[in-house]
């Protein structure tokens, strides 16, 4: 023990700190060693219920790399971006398509937002005194951002015909529990100065909230909303899967028929477009927190 | 007034009448009538057995996104690696890979490796990388320089920057993101079925087309009972961790 001569204290002292040391130490190290027995046993259960096998993985994942390859060839065998007049030969319908899933995100976004604030207001705690209606439109709030917005799509599908409708409808349902949830957070968080301004000089419920609430929350919702409308324009390509319009009814057929240049061509013009709403959005919202408006 | 502008167009372009709407709200109101009660049928173990295999899909792929994020993650964070193409290289790869929807790589998987579970989960895993990725990277990025400099200044070296000073401050945040994404990627689980690649979505595709919506319900409400399960336990474990690493340090 070297120890001892650079704590300089006597041996009887320092015995007992080193060993409640060690058993601190052994302590810490059987906590990290059960957590990872207990992960790796997790995993293992969860790989023979999904059916996976370590070797599967690396007998398949060569697959991945020719797939791949064969995603950057025409049907020609030359390199797609040798000839990109072939390459993105549907460019008009494909962009046609990709517009109508812009639509369909935008018009989901917007009549959810709206809706969402509706029932923000009546979640918040400062502007509803009755706990039984808060609670009950929390619950619905929840229920509409856990159900997944494909699980509504496929339903209304079935209640309103194959079409942009059920896309649209199923954005508004999951972006209304998505927003209506964070809207919430935001009215709770508000100044309470002018609502008690308002209310001392007799204002309505109405009055209230476009008076009192609205001015405070505006840049905050809509850049919650920007933010929404980015992850549902992601959702939206996904639509056309199961009939609910948009370019995902295209871009599945060109993956079911094993098109490989047309994949990559729609998969290049939905990053493409990803990326450009993105950074519109982030500037627009960085423009909205830093006061642009209001 | 301009923002409700696309309405009119999506109104127009679409075909929507009114006849439509209150027809499918009317067939909507139907089919919430014929929920009630909710029952599996004879089906309950079946789909039992298929709600496991979604949470085994959810964990695998959450569990393996993180493990290739991780390090891909500290070559996109500026404090850490110096190279400015490199990082700009792995930011926009994580970019890239997020922008495709996790059902677009469920399509693409079930072509590399078949129908079932196997492709679920590398869907997860892949659209992951690039999310997690991107919160990795901020995570790291947000990590305090000061316990580093410490670590600098009495002659530690890169590795004991990272191990000493970078590591125990971003570790619990980075189990959040990793718990969170867990549960959020049990949603998800459950509608990658609808295209064959495992998972409970398969059956609940089932259901709805064959309009059994006793069914329906059923299946819907295993899945917000699963989904508030691991809510509850992340919150535990994620708590569990960060009040031990708080004590260790």
């Amino acid at each position: 023990m070297t120890l001892s001569t650079t704590t300089q204290l006597p041996d009887a002292q320092v015995q007992p700190l080193l060993r409640a040391y060690d058993q601190a130490r052994a302590a810490s190290r059987l906590t990290s060693l059960l957590w990872a027995a207990a992960l790796i046993v997790v995993v293992g259960l969860a790989s023979w219920i999904a059916e996976i096998h370590p070797l599967t993985f690396f007998e398949k994942i060569g697959g991945f790399t020719s797939y791949f390859e064969r995603l950057t060839h025409l049907d020609d065998g030359a390199y797609v971006w040798t000839n990109p007049a072939e390459w993105f030969w549907g460019l008009k319908k494909w962009l046609r398509l990709l517009g109508e899933t812009i639509l369909i995100a935008y018009s989901g976004t917007f009549i959810g937002a709206v809706l969402a604030v509706v029932f923000s207001f009546m979640s918040a705690a400062n502007l509803n005194g009755s706990p039984l209606l808060r609670g009950m439109v929390k619950r619905g709030l929840e229920f509409c951002r856990t159900v997944p917005d494909l699980v509504f799509a496929l339903i209304f599908v079935v209640a309103f015909g194959v079409g942009a409708l059920p896309g649209i409808i199923a954005i508004v349902i999951h972006t209304i529990g998505a927003l209506g949830k964070l809207f919430g957070e935001l009215v709770e968080n508000i100044d309470s100065g002018p609502l008690e301004g308002l209310t001392a000089s007799g204002a309505g419920k109405i009055a209230l909230a476009r008076f009192g609430v609205l001015p405070q929350v505006a840049p905050g919702f809509l850049s919650y909303a920007l933010l929404r409308f980015e992850i549902n324009v992601r959702g939206a390509t996904v639509m056309g899967f199961v009939g609910a319009g948009g370019i995902g009814d295209e871009l599945m057929i060109t993956i079911r028929q094993f098109h490989y240049s047309d994949i990559s061509a729609i998969l290049c013009i939905i990053i493409a477009t990803v990326f450009l709403i993105d950074m519109l959005t982030t500037r627009l919202r960085r423009y909205l927190l830093t006061g642009g408006m209001f | 007034m301009a923002l409700v502008a696309p309405l009119f167009l999506a109104w127009h372009l679409f075909g929507v009448s009114l006849a439509q709407l209150g027809n499918g709200f009317w067939k909507l109101g139907q089919f919430a009538v014929l929920m009630f009660p909710p029952t599996p049928g004879r089906f309950f173990w079946l789909f039992l057995q298929a709600l496991g295999e979604t949470l085994a899909i959810a964990l695998l792929g959450t569990l393996g996104a993180a493990v290739v994020a991780l390090p891909f993650s500290l070559l996109a964070a500026h404090n850490i690696t110096p190279f400015a193409p490199l990082r700009f290289l792995v930011k926009r790869s994580f970019d890239i890979i997020r922008s495709i929807d996790t059902l677009i790589w469920a399509l693409i998987w079930i072509g590399v490796v078949g129908l079932g579970p196997f492709a679920g989960v590398l869907a997860i895993l892949t659209s992951d990388i690039g999310a997690l990725g991107k919160l990795f990277t901020e995570t790291f990025e947000e990590a305090d320089q000061k316990p580093v400099e410490g670590i600098r200044s009495s002659g530690g070296n890169r590795t004991a920057e990272f191990v000493f000073a970078i590591w125990p401050q971003v570790s619990p945040v980075i189990l959040g993101q990793i718990l969170y994404f867990f549960e959020s990627n049990t949603r998800s689980a459950t509608i990658i079925g609808v295209v064959g690649a495992g998972g409970i979505g398969l059956h609940l595709y089932e259901e709805i087309r064959t309009l059994e919506w006793q069914m329906v319900a059923f299946i819907v409400l295993m899945i917000l009972v699963t989904v508030a399960v691991i809510d509850f336990i992340s919150v535990r474990i994620c708590r569990q961790f960060t009040g031990y690493l708080k004590a260790a340090s």
